[in-house]
């Protein structure tokens, strides 16, 4: 198991490293380069110069290369253009609202996605089967922009049914411990706090789990449709053993393994709908503040951003090789 | 696979059924075993097999019809269109500003915009646009990751030690663009080129390689291990031979099934880009994305505006999406019965 660990790590270093070429690389075709996005317009030439040679763009390449290694690697992911502030501390501020609202999309996402699928792919061919895969076609259709402006426009400023944008009601006062505001909330048995953020989670936290939903329901009814067919179910079932041990440790555990992978792999997509989601709901997490960069060219923000999802995502997909390899004794042999 | 004819008795057909019927059945399963000899030779018998299963599938004819109709639309679009896509002919109609808008009627079928343009034009309009985006998205994801996924696949099939060194080295870079979600990679494509329709394609389509070139990899390798291509090397074939004509025509399946869902993708794709700013900025060209993006700011008052594109991306998404899953669907020899 351990040096099943230890080879995986090492496959992660000619990836995170290409990873930080392409960035470097990236980051030289800035158009105009970062004198010009530092200095104003009508700096002059001598300027551009000197700054250039105190930020030590005037050094070979490689060695430029390994000074961004150096900054990468204690976090300095540069300075935002449109705050002035590390954009490190600007993600960290916002890491716990845009975690949470991550949190609840899978959550939804898996609570609803799992039993559906085994429901349709047990009752394959009824009028549930047929909702859950056309339900799940439409979900992976609809633009996920255009889901959360429907939600905010019918739930919050129809209905009235929920908050339509920030974290929190205006008026409301909360102690401050972790910056995640449902954990605090129980923390503190402040129960109006935990509400409220609930409230303000829910409408944005289904538009971001609209395509994690469709594909989990989609993964695991075609992969429960599969396992059910193998040999080893047969047999089970043939021998007379109690049908929920056969449902549940011969298919689900089996069937479930392509799903964990999925999961594992929509964190990525994620956080791209966490940008399209949090703008419409003025939701304060990195999301927002991403879609705000966009917006300005704010690149040393996209660059961050890339960088921090690039590198949770590659992780992410270790820890799901690791569940697939405790799921699976096969994964291991090899 | 079709029955065989030894699975069902002839004597009890002959006893149930007239003469005239009997011989139709005949002759109409000696056409069939006919078709299918002549089609053994030259490996089109798979394609005609999974078009014969997509015919019976009432998902694949939903899917069908709306890629036909899509399609002509945006082709004829010129020819449907009954006013310039542009043109701010009802403008002293329509106030923004005061929520007034004009909502469908004899002359706008499906009204007009903040703007006072023919709504139904536009959307006509934007069809062919919007079609572009995608087919080309489409076409760049295609070429590219297939001509890389194609070269890692034959490097491990056919180049021995140095072709998996090869292998490796592409595998690892289509690895690190998967590593960045499709949609982050063409903003980041986008916002280094500065918006515009060519940056949107190429974004879309840059963001779509990794998959294409997965594909193709794993399908070539899947078919490198089959014997008839041991067999063309026993016999001498050239290994860039055995690549193009055997291993490759027979690897296509999973791509062209990945393209046609791809078509979808890349079309919410680009209306995303044109959510986030980086969209076509030429207004002269409507496309449903950025129509969806600028109407979204009227949504409470004016919702038709929004709902009209937002139909539409969704409607021609699902339709190709409807294809490729029965496509996939048909080609799947599992589900094969």
């Amino acid at each position: 198991m351990l040096r099943f660990i230890v080879r995986r790590l090492l496959q992660l270093i000619p990836t995170l490293g290409g990873l930080s070429i392409l960035l470097f690389v990236w980051l030289q075709r800035l158009p105009g380069g970062p004198e010009y996005a530092l200095l104003p317009d009508d700096a002059t030439p001598e300027q551009r110069e000197m700054l250039r040679r105190s930020l030590g763009l005037d050094e070979p390449l490689m060695v430029q290369y390994l000074a961004f290694l150096r900054r990468i690697a204690q976090g300095d992911l540069g300075t935002s253009l449109q705050t002035s502030r590390p954009v490190l501390d600007e993600f960290l501020l916002r890491f716990p609202a845009t975690f949470e609202l991550g949190l609840t999309a899978i959550l939804i996402a898996v609570v609803i996605g799992l039993p559906l699928g085994y429901l349709a792919a047990r009752r394959r061919g009824t009028i549930l089967d047929f909702a859950a895969v056309g339900g799940s076609l439409l979900g992976i259709c609809t633009p996920v922009f255009f889901l959360a402006f429907i939600l905010k426009v019918v739930f919050a400023e129809g209905m009235g049914l929920f908050p339509s944008a920030f974290r929190l009601a205006p008026g409301i006062t909360r102690t401050d411990i972790t910056g995640f505001v449902v954990l605090d909330g129980v923390m503190t048995r402040e129960w109006d706090v935990v509400w409220d953020a609930l409230a303000h989670l829910a409408l944005p936290g289904l538009a971001l789990a609209s395509i994690p939903l469709a594909v989990i329901t989609r993964m695991t009814r075609a992969s429960v449709l599969e396992v059910m067919q193998e040999d080893y179910v047969r047999t089970a079932n043939a021998k007379g053993l109690n049908r929920t041990t056969v449902r549940t440790r011969h298919v689900l555990r089996n069937a479930l393994l392509p799903v964990v992978t999925a999961v594992g792999l929509l964190t990525g997509s994620l956080f791209a709908g966490a940008v399209l989601t949090e703008s419409v709901f003025a939701f304060p997490g990195i999301g927002s503040f991403v879609y705000i960069a966009t917006q300005e060219r704010d690149y040393p923000v996209l660059t961050g951003f890339i960088l921090l999802i690039a590198t949770m995502y590659v992780f992410i997909n270790l820890l799901v090789d690791i569940s697939y390899s405790l799921l699976d004794p096969r994964v291991r042999a090899q | 696979m079709p029955t065989t004819p030894s699975s069902q008795s002839p004597s009890e057909t002959e006893e149930k059924e007239p003469l005239h019927k009997r011989k139709a059945a005949k002759v109409d399963r000696l056409a069939e075993l006919m078709g299918d000899r002549s089609d053994d030779g030259h490996g089109a018998g798979i394609w005609r097999e999974a078009f014969g299963r997509m015919r019976r599938s009432p998902m694949a004819i939903t899917g069908a019809i709306i890629v036909v109709v899509f399609v002509l639309v945006a082709l004829l679009s010129p020819l449907i269109a009954p006013y310039s896509p542009t043109a701010q002919t009802w403008g002293s109609e329509v106030f923004p500003n005061r929520n007034e808008f004009v909502g469908p009627r004899a002359e706008n079928w499906l009204g007009l915009d903040h703007l006072g343009r023919d709504l139904f034009s536009r959307m006509v309009i934007g069809a062919r646009q919007t079609l572009m985006v995608g087919v080309v998205a489409t076409f760049v994801g295609f070429l590219f990751g297939a001509l890389l996924g194609g070269v890692a696949g034959a490097c491990t099939v056919l180049g021995g030690r140095w072709g998996r060194q090869i292998d490796n080295v592409i595998m690892r870079v289509i690895d690190m663009m998967l590593a960045l979600p499709s949609l982050l990679l063409a903003v980041t494509v986008a916002a280094l080129v500065g918006p515009s329709l060519t940056t949107v394609m190429l974004a879309v389509g840059i963001a779509q390689i990794p998959i294409f070139a997965r594909l193709l990899r794993g399908a070539m390798i899947s078919q490198g291990n089959r014997e008839y291509v041991l067999a063309a090397q026993a016999m001498g074939v050239r290994n860039h031979k055995i690549t193009l004509t055997h291993i490759l025509p027979n690897s296509m399946g999973p791509v062209l099934v990945q393209s046609t869902l791809t078509l979808a993708t890349a079309i919410i794709d680009a209306a995303a880009l044109s959510y986030l700013g980086l969209g076509n900025p030429d207004a002269n060209f409507p496309e449903w994305g950025t129509m969806l993006s600028e109407a979204q700011r009227f949504l409470s008052s004016a919702p038709a505006l929004a709902v009209y594109p937002a139909l539409g991306i969704i409607i021609t998404a699902l339709g190709f999406t409807l294809l490729g899953e029965s496509l996939r669907e048909a080609l799947d020899p599992k589900l094969r019965k």
